[in-house]
């Protein structure tokens, strides 16, 4: 699919990250190619939760270096990322559970939003042609994960599955280059995991949009990914794409077992 | 006409944000204001003005401040009263310094400095969160008390230790000190409270509200869709300070002509905070409601046995009238934790229904 443009969006170099006494990455290193999927697998604790907190400045790494596009850092920052186009979604989701849905994602577009303070106490012109312009482009969002129906409803309220459909949207509104999804699938049952697989390869189609992507559902990750990096006890063990990782001795002890 | 959504459609996304999207909610809204503005003045005598609805108005001001820091942003504030103070002080400094300055001017002027002395005291903010900001806040609330104390300068060094409030004109009429009419201070308070009320909702449903709401609900999740906390932090006590410091200037300026620190204690600051925790923390329409509640019923309740004839000491009328106070506080929040705010809205939600169970 996008093996033809291998232009490297992120590169990951060496980054050893450790709290206290526990080593959570030693030396891990990885490019993340424009437009594609890649997927990163390994056992619970291998440090793949860590490499995303890495990507997006939560975590600032030891030793090691982060290029993304094209600019070499030793660590990101929050801020710096989500400006850049880095967004993500989390493991155990982190919607504001006071606000609706709606309100949820419109808060995606907050960096978008330029209007200063004064007009926005007014409400005047510029900052309610402003709130319409975004309320569009959130609206098509809406339309396109099929979330119409719960846009009022307070995501307190919602079924987890709509949930992390909520999530998605959030950060699909921040128009990511680059997409973090920590376990999108984790807790769902196969409708939804179809769905979401569903919407996850038609961002990538239809944005363009770069994803990594933790999953532990190892027949999702063999569909739709284009390539894997495997972890454990924070090394790096293999990369490749699906069919050459299933195949690695190493993966197979570590992680998959023999099936 | 029947209070319902039903049939109500909106065509684009203006009507849909609109702060009343149903036209009964407008109709409703108007008459309000009508009769705030039009009737009341007429209608009502010097004691009602004075004693009732001038403190109601004035405290729903700080109540609405409060609520965008706390409700809103998430932080606990017990340093209300101090930042009232600082409101207070400074309108006194402003106009006694620069007589001829527009006494809303100074107010606007008084509220400025307020949110400075806020932002300061929200930068402890950043690092400590709940239960301990909320101290921190209270170290605000007694050093600002008793630096007006102790500093002569701020209160032009007069014998005293009182802040007199001037008489100052707007429009021709006298607005503040003792010679300005109840009904002149009560308009020009209404005035105030329906514009920064506005204010508040239009902040609070855009960008910024939105921003304060997520550092409120998940603050690791609203840093990587990159809002800054710091930023976005100080910017609500700064707004939150402003409102209550304006709300501290008109509490001397429109209702008690003068007033010593006293005036602003710490019971001030528990006050404002049961009016937003009662009215409902995250609503505009809550922080009225609380205030209403919080110093209308007590009138109410001193007037209950005098109406029905009943004759009690005036010691223990006081004490049942905290009885009773304090009782319904606590009935009130155990029918709804979230405030009055939130019942209101349960009767709409119900309301839009009837007659029918769903």
């Amino acid at each position: 699919m996008s093996a033809a443009s291998p232009e490297k969006l992120l590169q990951v170099d060496n980054v050893s990250l450790s709290f206290g006494g526990v080593q959570a990455l030693s030396e891990v290193s990885f490019d993340v190619h424009r437009h594609e999927i890649l997927a990163i697998i390994g056992p619970n604790g291998a440090g793949k939760s860590s490499m995303l907190n890495v990507i997006n400045g939560f975590y600032h790494p030891q030793r090691g270096s982060i290029t993304y596009k094209g600019q070499t850092r030793k660590a990101m920052r929050p801020h710096l990322a989500a400006r850049q186009g880095i967004a993500r979604t989390f493991q155990n989701i982190a919607l504001f559970k006071g606000m609706t849905a709606l309100d949820n994602i419109m808060t995606g577009r907050n960096l978008k939003m330029k209007v200063g303070f004064l007009l926005q106490a007014l409400h005047l012109g510029p900052a309610r042609r402003e709130e319409i312009e975004h309320r569009l482009h959130v609206e098509r969002l809406i339309d396109f994960l099929e979330i119409e129906a719960i846009r009022k409803t307070p995501v307190g309220r919602l079924p987890y599955g709509m949930q992390k459909r909520v999530e998605l949207c959030r950060a699909l509104a921040m128009e990511p280059d680059l997409l973090l999804l920590d376990e999108p699938m984790a807790g769902m049952n196969v409708e939804e995991k179809e769905d979401m697989c569903r919407f996850i390869l038609d961002v990538n189609d239809e944005f363009g949009t770069t994803i990594i992507l933790i999953e532990h559902d190892m027949g999702v990750v063999m569909d739709i990914s284009n390539r894997v990096v495997v972890l454990d006890y924070g090394c790096k063990i293999a990369e490749g794409t699906p069919d050459e990782v299933r195949a690695n001795k190493q993966v197979i002890d570590a992680y998959l077992g023999v099936g | 006409m029947i209070y319902r959504e039903a049939g109500n459609y909106k065509t684009t996304y203006a009507a849909d944000q609109a702060i009343f999207t149903l036209q009964l909610d407008r109709v409703f809204m108007t008459m309000v204001m009508v009769l705030a503005f039009l009737v009341v003045p007429l209608w009502a005598n010097e004691y009602w003005l004075q004693a009732v609805l001038i403190p109601f108005l004035i405290f729903s001001l700080a109540a609405i401040g409060l609520n965008l820091l706390t409700g809103y942003a998430g932080q606990l504030s017990l340093g209300t009263g101090g930042f009232m103070a600082v409101g207070a002080y400074s309108t006194y400094k402003l106009t006694t310094a620069f007589p001829d300055l527009n006494i809303l001017l100074v107010f606007l002027l008084a509220g400025f400095f307020a949110a400075l002395v806020g932002i300061v005291f929200g930068l402890p903010s950043l690092r400590i969160k709940g239960f301990y900001l909320a101290v921190a806040t209270l170290a605000a609330q007694f050093f600002i008390l008793w630096l007006f104390n102790k500093v002569g300068w701020f209160y032009n060094n007069n014998s005293s230790g009182n802040i007199t409030a001037p008489p100052r004109e707007l429009f021709g009429l006298v607005v503040t000190g003792a010679a300005a009419k109840a009904q002149v201070r009560y308009l020009l308070s209404l005035g105030i409270l329906t514009l920064f009320a506005l204010f508040a909702k239009n902040i609070v449903r855009g960008r910024i509200g939105r921003s304060w709401m997520a550092i409120r609900d998940m603050d690791i999740a609203a840093e990587i869709i990159g809002i800054r906390p710091l930023h976005t932090k100080l910017l609500a006590f700064a707004l939150s300070s402003f409102y209550c410091g304006v709300a501290g200037a008109m509490s001397v300026f429109l209702w008690l002509g003068s007033a010593e620190t006293e005036a602003f204690s710490i019971f001030i600051s528990f006050q404002v905070l049961f009016m937003v925790i009662v009215g409902g923390l995250g609503s505009i329409l809550g922080s009225i409601l609380g205030a209403a509640f919080i110093t209308l019923l007590p009138i109410l309740l001193t007037n209950v046995p005098l109406l029905v004839g009943l004759r009690i000491p005036i010691d223990l009328q006081k004490h049942i009238e905290q009885i009773v106070f304090g009782g319904l506080i606590v009935f009130f929040l155990i029918v709804e934790p979230h405030g009055l705010a939130r019942l209101w809205q349960i009767m709409k939600e119900k309301l839009r229904r009837w007659p029918f169970p769903y």
